[in-house]
């Protein structure tokens, strides 16, 4: 069996490589899909915690996680197609004012 | 045995985060995410949760990815980045933070002292444990209030998706 902290350290390097994506990077889209790594790591840690307490509510609430994410990118998109239309653009140094 | 897959599966999955954040072209960009998505997949199978295993593979890599790599093509996204960067100063910073962030992290795992499940390896347990039979009733009797709250949230959602489109159009019909 792989130790459970194996799983949580790569979790952790995981969430570190989007942290960093959200903060280099200026394409909104990329920005996004770091966000979706973090989630995705933070279900990592999830799902081995809940095989080292042999507890199912981990994946439970790994489920509920991404069942929010699913919603959180189709509006996040949205957003981001309106703002292309009034704004022509996706680099989020453009887009500093609250106007639309 | 288990040990070399989990090696093999997290060395693609941080492979594939990294080249995600690296690369110039958005597209890249999320088939990289797709290649982290599809490691992360294999490690929840070798957790024993081939429910997750699917949901992952469906939800993540089947909608979300194909969503992303839609918005990046409708909206011409692939290359946004090639002006210059006007406050370039913050890329050093953005860097160093990180490499903080790491270094607490490892302090905190290997380090700190620690809570008993971290300490002990995760014992093998009943095999069929998580199974999707399992986490059905879970679903349904303990969480059933947050389940149901979930269909809300995709409701929430999709009205906003549409409520936002419907403006767009009002507006350019006024111009």
């Amino acid at each position: 069996m792989v130790p459970t902290i194996y799983y949580v350290f790569l979790s952790g390097v995981l969430f570190i490589i989007g942290v960093l994506g959200v903060l280099v990077r200026r394409n909104a889209l990329v920005v996004f899909m770091s966000i979706e790594l973090m989630l995705n790591s933070a279900n990592l840690a999830l799902v081995s915690f809940a095989q080292a307490r042999q507890s199912l509510g981990g994946q439970i609430l790994v489920f509920f996680v991404i069942t929010v994410a699913a919603a959180e990118v189709a509006v996040g998109l949205a957003l981001l197609v309106t703002i292309f239309g009034t704004k022509r653009t996706t680099d989020i140094d453009e887009i500093s004012t609250l106007r639309g | 045995m288990e040990l070399v897959v989990f090696i093999i599966s997290a060395a693609v999955a941080i492979l594939g985060a990294g080249a995600m954040v690296l690369s110039k072209n958005a597209i890249h960009s999320a088939l990289f995410l797709l290649l982290n998505l599809g490691a992360i997949a294999v490690l929840y199978l070798l957790l024993r949760a081939p429910f997750l295993f699917a949901i992952q593979l469906i939800v993540y890599a089947g909608a979300i990815i194909v969503l992303f790599l839609f918005a990046v093509m409708l909206l011409g996204a692939e290359r946004a980045e090639d002006e210059r960067d006007r406050i370039a100063w913050q890329r050093p910073v953005a860097l160093v933070m990180g490499l903080l962030l790491l270094a607490e992290t490892i302090y905190v795992i290997f380090f700190a002292p620690r809570a008993s499940v971290l300490a002990t390896a995760n014992s093998g347990g009943g095999e069929d444990f998580g199974a999707p039979i399992h986490i059905g009733e879970a679903l349904f009797s303990v969480y059933l209030l947050p389940f149901e709250l979930t269909s809300v949230i995709l409701l929430a959602a999709i009205v906003g998706v549409v409520v936002l489109h419907r403006r767009e159009q009002q507006s350019r019909g006024a111009e």
